[in-house]
């Protein structure tokens, strides 16, 4: 990064950690209108940061190479595809996945941040999905919380030295499942419950969410696999320039 | 590379069995949103009904919910830009690599 991208970066973390001392702060859809005016200008800010970090990371990757706008474009396509899908579950309803995980493994957390909103911005303008006013709440479940796990859980199978498709399943799967973790989280903060406060809201929202989305956090985790062994077949230039393969394999 | 081809396949009947059996198994089901779920919890919740403050976009351009219809066409645009770019990409790579492949062999 250059010395004008880090000072913007850091004004970012600072306008964050600003609001992050609110005491109550308050996530998969949340609907329009549904979050608190302070919660959804709470969760837009704490999002920005990564967005900022995340504009910065895919605009210095494209100018040191051109060529990995291929499989920036595959993961953000790769969000398009997997998050218009609604799917039918266990449970009786249907859900959709977050898609994020291919792009969390091979450009890191901040850049799908990136990805992740467009596709969201696409849903709550066009589609009344979501929604703009929880446009932060959501970015930052599944945009940001969601690929940080994936991250975090793919780097941690590489150092264990896992089978790294293995890695790539539970890193997507887990993923997956974590945002909707998040989204119960910031409901729960934004609607206590009467007794009890916010934990045990929490568990109520996951209840809802939690067995719907477990069969389909499955479903990602494969999907994600499947892809990776396609571009694992055709891609290895670029694969190995993201740093996802090496060279000599 | 056969050894890919296998679990290809096999992760693919496992996807495909997560995505049937449950329409079959559940005869009768409504399938509806799970984001729907979480606003009728929201109300057994907060105790209250949850009067939205603000309405989306869209519905207010349209004057109403956009029918069912057209909120399927809406989607299938956003799978279709999707796959679109996914299937050109993919292509590429499959066709270079048949060529790199032809010109090592030579």
């Amino acid at each position: 990064m250059s010395k004008k991208q880090k000072k913007v970066v850091l004004f970012s973390i600072w306008v964050a950690a600003m609001f992050a001392v609110t005491p109550a702060v308050n996530a998969m859809h949340i609907m329009e209108g549904y979050l608190p005016v302070k919660y959804c200008i709470a969760w837009g800010v704490i999002s920005l940061p990564f967005l900022v970090v995340g504009f910065f990371s895919i605009k210095n990757k494209l100018k040191e190479n051109r060529k990995q706008i291929t499989l920036l474009a595959m993961a953000g396509a790769f969000i398009f595809v997997i998050s218009s899908l609604k799917i039918p579950s266990v449970t009786g309803s249907c859900s959709h996945m977050t898609g994020t995980g291919l792009g969390a493994i091979l450009f890191g957390p901040c850049a799908v941040s990136i990805l992740g909103i467009i596709v969201l911005i696409f849903q709550a303008i066009l589609l009344a999905h979501g929604g703009l006013t929880t446009l932060g709440a959501n970015t930052f479940s599944m945009a940001i919380a969601g690929p940080l796990l994936s991250f975090v859980l793919y780097k941690l199978g590489n150092k264990l030295k896992i089978n790294k498709r293995v890695t790539v399943f539970f890193a997507a799967f887990l993923g997956d499942l974590f945002t909707y973790c998040v989204t119960s989280i910031q409901l729960a903060l934004a609607y206590p419950s009467a007794e009890g406060g916010v934990a045990v809201s929490a568990i109520k929202f996951l209840g809802v969410f939690a067995p719907t989305q477990l069969p389909l956090a499955v479903l990602e985790g494969i999907i994600t696999v499947l892809i990776v062994i396609a571009l694992e077949t055709y891609a290895k230039p670029e694969l190995i320039k993201v740093g996802f393969m090496k060279e000599a394999n | 590379m056969s050894k890919n081809k296998t679990t290809v396949i096999i992760l693919l009947i496992i996807a495909l069995l997560i995505i049937i059996v449950p329409v079959i198994t559940m005869k009768g089901a409504e399938f509806g949103g799970s984001d729907d779920a979480g606003s009728v919890m929201v109300e057994e919740v907060s105790g209250s009904v949850y009067e939205p403050w603000f309405t989306p976009v869209l519905e207010t351009f349209l004057g109403g919910e956009m029918p069912g219809e057209l909120e399927s066409l809406m989607f299938c645009v956003q799978t279709g830009i999707g796959v679109g770019i996914m299937a050109f990409i993919m292509g590429r790579f499959v066709e270079r690599k048949k060529w790199l492949d032809k010109e090592n062999t030579l």
